[in-house]
C-alpha cells in the first residue's frame, strides 16, 4: 500500500478533543495511521505541512447556491469551489432555486452537477413544501429518498400554524430531518435590517428581534409535540440562543446554527447604506453578536455560511430595493479566523461549530481518526490573501472581503482522501 | 469600506457638493446655510428676483414620488438662480429596478446636467446616487424615504430663527407620526447642532420609532407634558393610510390626543410659535383657529422655503464646481501616467 504522508500537521479534530502536531497517513481515502507510519507499505507522497492547520472539512449547514435557475449570480461549480477555497468538503444546498427543489428530478440535477463539477459534496435540502409556498406538502417521503439529508423552507413563511405542524409530523413518520428558519413574516414584513437605533437614524423599515424570537417559540412547542428531528437554521438573536438553551432543558432534541456574518458584524455596517449589509437573518446588535459568540465558543452553536452570490446590478439600489444576501465562501475562512485573532472565538470552538457540530446534526462521521473517510482540509493560518473582485472564486460580486487582505488560507482540500482544491 | 452619509456630501475641505442630510454637518455650515438663505430673502422682496448664481447650469428635478409644493419651490428657486429647469415626474413603478433607476440618471448625466433634486421613496436614495451613480452631478435630497428632507429641516431652522430670534437654548417639539417622518430626523439633526435646549418628540407608541431617544431627543406620549415650556412646536402631517396599517384607532382620536387646539396650546410659553411642513389636515392634527391664529408661522416657512433651496443650490454647486475644476487639473497633471489598475475595489 503506497500512503499519502502528511507531515508535522496541527492535528484539530474537537470530536476527539484533538489539538497536536502529528503525522496522517492515507490510502485507498481512507486515514490508515495517525503518528506512527503503518508496519507495511510506503510513501507515495508527503507534504510538509509544518506550521499547517489539518482539521476536519467543514460542513456548511446552509448555502444558497444560485442553480438552477439563477446561474447569472452562480453555479454549482462556482460556489462549491468557492467553498474548497474555505476548506469547505460539504455543502447543503437550500431549496430556494428555480424550480425550486421541490421534486427528486431537480434533486437529481444538483447531484450531477455537483459531481461533475468535483469540488465540494453539495447535499441537497428539499423544499418542505411544494413550490416553497408553504401550504401543500411537498413529497417528502421521495426527496429523501432522492439524497436529501434534511428538508427545509428556505426563509419562505408557511401559511399558517397549521401547515407548520402538519410538515412536522409528516417528517417525523419517516424520521426526516427539517431545517427551520424562525422568521414571523408578518413581523418582518417590508423590513430590511435589525429594529434598532441604526434604523430609525437611517430610516430604515426594522425588524424586530421578535419576528425571530416568536417563531422560534412556535417551532419549539411543535417540536416538542410531533417529536420531529428539527435543526433551526440561521439565528440572530441573543433571546433565541436563550430560548434554545432551555428547549435543550427541558429535553427537546434541537441543534441550531448562526449565520458567520452574524459573528462578525452588528447593524451599524449599514450606516452609509452599503447594501452589502442587507442580508437576511440581518445583522442585530452587539449584544446579539456577543451571545451568539458565546454560546459557539461554548458549543451549542453551529457556524454556517448563509453564502448568497449576486450579479452587480442586485446590490446596485437603495438599501431595500438591493436583494439581499452574502457572497461569503471566498472569504469565510480568514473573516473567522480575524474572530479567533482577535481572541472572540476559540480555534476550536470555530473548528466544531464548523465541521463537527454540522456532521453531527447530519448524522455524519467526520472525525479524523484511523479507518475514516479523509475529509479535511489543510490550513495556513499565516497565509495573507488578498481578494480582488477579479480573482474571486464565487461567481458573486457582493463579497465582504473583495479588496482587502486577511490572513489564513487553504492549502489543500481532500475529500474521501483526494485532493479536490489547493 | 462603509462611508459615512454625512461626509458624502462635503468636498475635501469641508464644503457642501451635495446635500443629503443635516446629520453630521457643523454647526458652521448649517448656519452658513442660514445666513446665505437670508441674504437671498432680501432679493426675492425685489422686483427683479433673478440673481444669476446659477446662470448657464442644468437643474433636473427628478421626483420618483408626487410633489406638487416641494417641486416647485425648487423649480422657482432654480429659476431664480437663472438655471435652466427640466422637471421629471417619475413614477417609483416605471423604476423599480436599480438597473432602471441607474439607466435613467446616466441618461440624465450624459445630458450635461448639472444638478439633480431628487426625491424618491427609498431611504438612502439620494446618497446612492450620490456615492454609486452620478458622482459629478450635485445631488439635493428633496426626500428620502422615511431617512431625511434637508431643505424642509432647513427652512424650519431659518422660520425659529427669524421668529424666535435664535434656535440656541429653545425648546422644540415635534408632534405626530415620527415613525414615517423624514422631516422631523431632519430636524432633530438640525436642531441638535444649532444648540437647540431640547428636543422632543410627542406621538403614541405606535408612531415614535424605537430607539428614537438615540437620535438626542426625549419622547412623550402627553400632549400636557412634552408641551410645557416649549418655544416651538412643529406639527406633522397625519396620513390617513397609518389606520389602516393598525397605528392608530381613527383620525378623531388622535385629534382628541394630540390634535393642536388653543387650550393645548397654553400648555406651551405664550410666545411658542406653531409650524407644520405642510399640507395640513385640518381637524386632525391641528384646528384652524391655531392653523390661521397669531402664533402660526406656517405661511412664512412656505416663502422661506425658496430662499434655503436657494442657498443649498448656490453652495452645493460652487463646491461641486470647484472639485469638478481641481479634478480636471489633475488629469491634466497626470494625463501621460498610466494606470493599470481598473478602479478601486469596493468593500
Amino acid at each position: 500500500m503506497r500512503y499519502l504522508h502528511i507531515e508535522n500537521a496541527r492535528l484539530i479534530d474537537p470530536s476527539q478533543n484533538l489539538d497536536q502536531v502529528t503525522d496522517v497517513y492515507v490510502a485507498e481515502g481512507r486515514i490508515h495511521a495517525i503518528g506512527h507510519k503503518p508496519a507495511t507499505g510506503g510513501i507515495e507522497h508527503s507534504i510538509d505541512a509544518s506550521g499547517l492547520l489539518l482539521v476536519p472539512g467543514l460542513i456548511d449547514l446552509g448555502a444558497h447556491l444560485a442553480e438552477p435557475g439563477f446561474t447569472h449570480k452562480g453555479s454549482i461549480a462556482s460556489e462549491t469551489r468557492a467553498a474548497c477555497a474555505s476548506g469547505f468538503t460539504h455543502v447543503c444546498a437550500l431549496p430556494d432555486t428555480k424550480p425550486v427543489a421541490d421534486s427528486p428530478a431537480v434533486i437529481q440535477l444538483i447531484q450531477e452537477k455537483a459531481a461533475k463539477a468535483g469540488f465540494a459534496k453539495v447535499l441537497p435540502l428539499g423544499a418542505l413544501t411544494q413550490g416553497l409556498a408553504g401550504e401543500q406538502l411537498a413529497s417528502m417521503f421521495s426527496l429523501s429518498e432522492a439524497g436529501c439529508v434534511a428538508l427545509s423552507n428556505a426563509r419562505a413563511p408557511f401559511k399558517d400554524s397549521y401547515v407548520l405542524r402538519r410538515v412536522m409530523e409528516y417528517a417525523a413518520t419517516y424520521d426526516i430531518p427539517v431545517f427551520l428558519n424562525p422568521d414571523d413574516a408578518a413581523l418582518s414584513d417590508g423590513g430590511c435590517m435589525h429594529e434598532g437605533p441604526t434604523a430609525t437614524r437611517l430610516g430604515l423599515t426594522g425588524i424586530p428581534q421578535t419576528a425571530e424570537t416568536i417563531a422560534l417559540a412556535q417551532m419549539l412547542l411543535l417540536v416538542e409535540q410531533t417529536g420531529v428531528r428539527a435543526h433551526i437554521s440561521q439565528i440572530s438573536c441573543a433571546r433565541s440562543v436563550r430560548m434554545l438553551a432551555q428547549a435543550r432543558e427541558q429535553g427537546i432534541r434541537v441543534s441550531a446554527d448562526t449565520p458567520l456574518a452574524n459573528l462578525i458584524y452588528t447593524d451599524e455596517a449599514v450606516t452609509g447604506y452599503n447594501s452589502q449589509f442587507n442580508v437576511q437573518p440581518p445583522l442585530r446588535s452587539e449584544s446579539d453578536r456577543q451571545a451568539l459568540l458565546a454560546a459557539v465558543n461554548a458549543g451549542e452553536l453551529a457556524i454556517s455560511s448563509n453564502h448568497r452570490p449576486h450579479e452587480v446590478a442586485a446590490k446596485k439600489a437603495p438599501f431595500a430595493d438591493a436583494e439581499p444576501g452574502m457572497s461569503i465562501f471566498d472569504g469565510f475562512l480568514p473573516l473567522a479566523l480575524r474572530l479567533v485573532e482577535r481572541g472572540e472565538l476559540e480555534l476550536s470552538a470555530l473548528i466544531r461549530a464548523t465541521s463537527t457540530l454540522p456532521a453531527a446534526v447530519l448524522g455524519q462521521n467526520q472525525s479524523l481518526s484511523e479507518s475514516n473517510w479523509f475529509n479535511a482540509a489543510l490550513i495556513d493560518p499565516a497565509a495573507e490573501q488578498s481578494f480582488r473582485r477579479s480573482t474571486l472564486l464565487s461567481k458573486g460580486r457582493n463579497s465582504p472581503v473583495a479588496g482587502k487582505t486577511l490572513k489564513g488560507a487553504v492549502n489543500a482540500v481532500f475529500i474521501d482522501g483526494r485532493k479536490v482544491f489547493g | 469600506m462603509t462611508t459615512d452619509p454625512s461626509q458624502v456630501q462635503l468636498t475635501a475641505d469641508g464644503r457642501l457638493k451635495h446635500f443629503l442630510t443635516t446629520e453630521g454637518l457643523s454647526r458652521e455650515l448649517l448656519t452658513e446655510i442660514l445666513d446665505t438663505a437670508d441674504s437671498f430673502i432680501s432679493t426675492q422682496e425685489r422686483d427683479v428676483k433673478k440673481v444669476p448664481l446659477l446662470r448657464g447650469k442644468t437643474v433636473v428635478n427628478l421626483f420618483f414620488e408626487n410633489s406638487t409644493r416641494t417641486r416647485s419651490t425648487f423649480e422657482l428657486a432654480a429659476k431664480r438662480l437663472s438655471a435652466d429647469i427640466l422637471n421629471l415626474d417619475i413614477a417609483k413603478s416605471a423604476t423599480a429596478k436599480g438597473e432602471t433607476l441607474m439607466d435613467t440618471l446616466w441618461n440624465l448625466e450624459a445630458m450635461y446636467s448639472d444638478m439633480f433634486v431628487v426625491r424618491h421613496a427609498d431611504s438612502g436614495a439620494a446618497h446612492f446616487i450620490a456615492e454609486h451613480v452620478t458622482p459629478n452631478v450635485a445631488i439635493i435630497n428633496a426626500g428620502d424615504g422615511r431617512h431625511a428632507h434637508p431643505t424642509q429641516a432647513m427652512l424650519d431652522m431659518l422660520t425659529i430663527r427669524r421668529h424666535q430670534g435664535s434656535i440656541e437654548g429653545k425648546i422644540v417639539a415635534i408632534v405626530g407620526d415620527i415613525l414615517h417622518s423624514r422631516v422631523a430626523r431632519s430636524q432633530i439633526h438640525a436642531l441638535r447642532t444649532l444648540g437647540a435646549a431640547e428636543v422632543r418628540v410627542i406621538g403614541p407608541g405606535t408612531l415614535l420609532p424605537r430607539d428614537i431617544e438615540a437620535l438626542g431627543c426625549k419622547a412623550y406620549y402627553r400632549m400636557e407634558d412634552g408641551l410645557k415650556d416649549c418655544d416651538v412646536i412643529i406639527m406633522l402631517r397625519l396620513q390617513k393610510e397609518r389606520m389602516q396599517n393598525a397605528l392608530l384607532p381613527s383620525e378623531g382620536e388622535f385629534f382628541k390626543l394630540y390634535g393642536l387646539t388653543e387650550e393645548k396650546l397654553t400648555y406651551a410659553k405664550p410666545d411658542a410659535i406653531v409650524m407644520h411642513p405642510g399640507p395640513i389636515n385640518r381637524g386632525v392634527e391641528i384646528e384652524s383657529n391655531v392653523a390661521d391664529g397669531p402664533q402660526s408661522v406656517i405661511l412664512n416657512q412656505v416663502s422661506y422655503g425658496i430662499a434655503v433651496r436657494m442657498a443649498v443650490m448656490a453652495m452645493a454647486m460652487s463646491g461641486q464646481q470647484q472639485e469638478r475644476n481641481e479634478l480636471a487639473e489633475q488629469n491634466s497633471e497626470q494625463s501621460d501616467v498610466h494606470n493599470n489598475e481598473p478602479g478601486q475595489e469596493e468593500a
